[in-house]
């Protein structure tokens, strides 16, 4: 299952770079829920049981590093050393009177990023080797998706 | 049924590398277990094997039927369970509620897990599959998880490294009085820091190993167990809770929800709250993991666990000895089979059968935890019959 099958309907991204130009990179796809709360992955049932309203593209906001690793026992398929973040984006509420939090867990592009730095979303088309792992390339697994730049 | 859940027998084999593939693990220790409580397989009415993966790891399922057939256990019910890292616990609550339900009056629950032929990193990448796939593309793994919570504490609490480096130094000693433990060497505080890293900030003796092995629990109602055996153990409390799969969507990574649920739950059936545990198995994975569940357990207030282990209250001698077994950390990990094995320690904690581990303790408690906190099973056991 793709992160758009996870998802009811697109109302942003898919042709908006980091850079502002335009190419045909899927949307960093969060899920804003009707109680407002928002999820990275989105659920077919959100916080407090509410129900999926729309989608975010994370990828036109920039984030904030929460806490962050280096890696260096990755398993097969898997870039080494692996250096991961979870970053915290603040995404403003549609009404613009307040701005909502999700995190979410991607690779870092380098090393040296330290807890408070700002980062931003690159695509990437393969984060890992499709099928070297348990998992078979044809799998639900989808293999694209976003690494955190440093501003 | 109102009747208490009597724990009646223990067993484990040798933890390690071990050349015998899951189903020679189980059968091993199942029988062990049998004998040790002097009950006939005929006698088993209901038996659970918990493990995690033995499909992914050498390809064999089934492995509940080869256990009951193994042991001559038929026409007896058998099941397998599942849940991870913390497949043993929820073995343990399996057990417990196929004897207070009245459904069997003697069930045997094995664990094992048969890792070590595979490659550290084909090990790693099963583990790793039980993340989201959101999570796993991105190449994390559980001890990747491990370093980003670890720093998240030390720098939220201002806590020092070496105060995780202990954790793996207290554990490495209790280990060396287990004969199942895999490491029977003390490691000290500058093998610990010098050691390679794994996961920023941690390193090699922050991880548990990889490992074969397997352990067993024969449970039965009181009334039962008393035709058995003079001293045994009580199932007074035991429970489970669920964490977030995405393990960033949680609003504190330093606490896990699952401990705090499923321990407050176990307090309450046992009347008991954490200032009258004795002793405690809890699952250090990583050295990280025994300050969280120190504090979800309530051992600790939050950001606060790392000083008792520095002023030495969690060690063998201290005012709440955890991990006497050598825990994760030492005694080592065959996933399925580490639940159980916690609930071995401390029932030979709270039957005086511990040797030379043995701390004064009449209520001892378990905390078995799957994926990073995603699945916790909470169990306590009080010493029943002369033991207590």
């Amino acid at each position: 299952m793709s992160e758009d099958d996870r998802t009811p309907k697109t109302t942003d991204g898919g042709t908006a770079s980091a850079d502002g130009g335009t190419d045909e990179r899927p949307p960093f796809a969060a899920t804003r829920y009707e109680s407002g709360a928002i999820t990275y992955p989105g659920h077919p049932t959100g916080p407090e049981g509410t129900e999926p309203a729309e989608t975010v593209d994370l990828a036109e906001y920039t984030g904030e590093v929460v806490t962050w690793t280096t890696s260096t026992a990755t398993p097969p398929g898997v870039r080494q050393p692996n250096h991961l973040a979870i970053v915290e984006f603040e995404v403003p509420d549609p009404c613009g009177d307040g701005v909502q939090s999700v995190r979410a867990l991607g690779q870092l592009t380098t090393d040296g990023v330290e807890t408070g730095d700002e980062v931003r979303p690159v695509y990437v088309e393969e984060l890992r080797e499709p099928g070297v792992g348990i998992k078979d390339e044809d799998s639900a697994q989808d293999w694209d998706g976003y690494r955190f730049e440093p501003v | 049924m109102d009747e208490p859940v009597a724990v009646v027998g223990a067993s484990m084999t040798k933890f390690g590398e071990r050349d015998a593939w899951v189903q020679e693990l189980l059968a091993q220790a199942g029988k062990e277990c049998l004998e040790d409580a002097g009950v006939a397989p005929s006698d088993v009415e209901h038996v659970y094997a918990a493990n995690m993966a033995s499909g992914e790891f050498e390809g064999q399922g089934g492995i509940m039927n080869a256990l009951a057939h193994d042991l001559d256990l038929l026409p007896a019910y058998s099941q397998r369970v599942d849940q991870t890292s913390s497949s043993g616990g929820a073995g343990i609550y399996a057990a417990w509620q196929s004897i207070a339900s009245g459904a069997s009056e003697m069930t045997l629950l094995v664990g094992g897990e048969k890792m070590t032929h595979r490659t550290t990193g084909d090990a790693t990448d099963v583990i790793a599959s039980i993340t989201h796939p959101a999570e796993y593309k991105q190449g994390v793994t559980l001890p990747s998880f491990a370093g980003m919570t670890a720093r998240h504490y030390l720098e939220k609490y201002d806590a020092p490294r070496e105060s995780l480096a202990k954790v793996a130094v207290k554990n490495h000693k209790n280990g060396v009085d287990n004969p199942h433990a895999q490491f029977r060497k003390e490691v000290d505080l500058e093998t610990v820091l010098e050691s390679p890293i794994v996961a920023d900030p941690l390193r090699l003796y922050d991880f548990c190993p990889i490992t074969d092995g397997s352990a067993a629990l024969l449970l039965c109602p009181e009334s039962v167990a008393q035709e058995y055996a003079d001293e045994y153990a009580i199932i007074s409390g035991v429970a489970g809770a669920t964490d977030t799969h995405v393990v960033h969507e949680r609003e504190d990574p330093t606490t896990m929800g699952g401990v705090v649920e499923s321990s407050q739950e176990a307090y309450e059936m046992a009347g008991i709250g954490p200032e009258d545990v004795d002793v405690a198995e809890l699952h250090d994975m990583f050295t990280i993991l025994e300050f969280l569940q120190m504090e979800g357990l309530g051992f600790a207030d939050p950001g606060e666990a790392w000083k008792h282990v520095e002023e030495g209250r969690t060690d063998r001698d201290g005012e709440l000895p955890i991990n006497t077994s050598g825990g994760l950390k030492s005694k080592g990990h065959p996933l399925g089979a580490s639940g159980v094995a916690q609930g071995v320690e401390i029932y030979e904690q709270v039957t005086g059968e511990a040797g030379p581990r043995q701390v004064d303790a009449d209520v001892g408690l378990a905390c078995n935890v799957g994926g990073f906190g995603n699945c916790v099973i909470t169990t306590i056991l009080e010493s029943g019959g002369e033991a207590a």
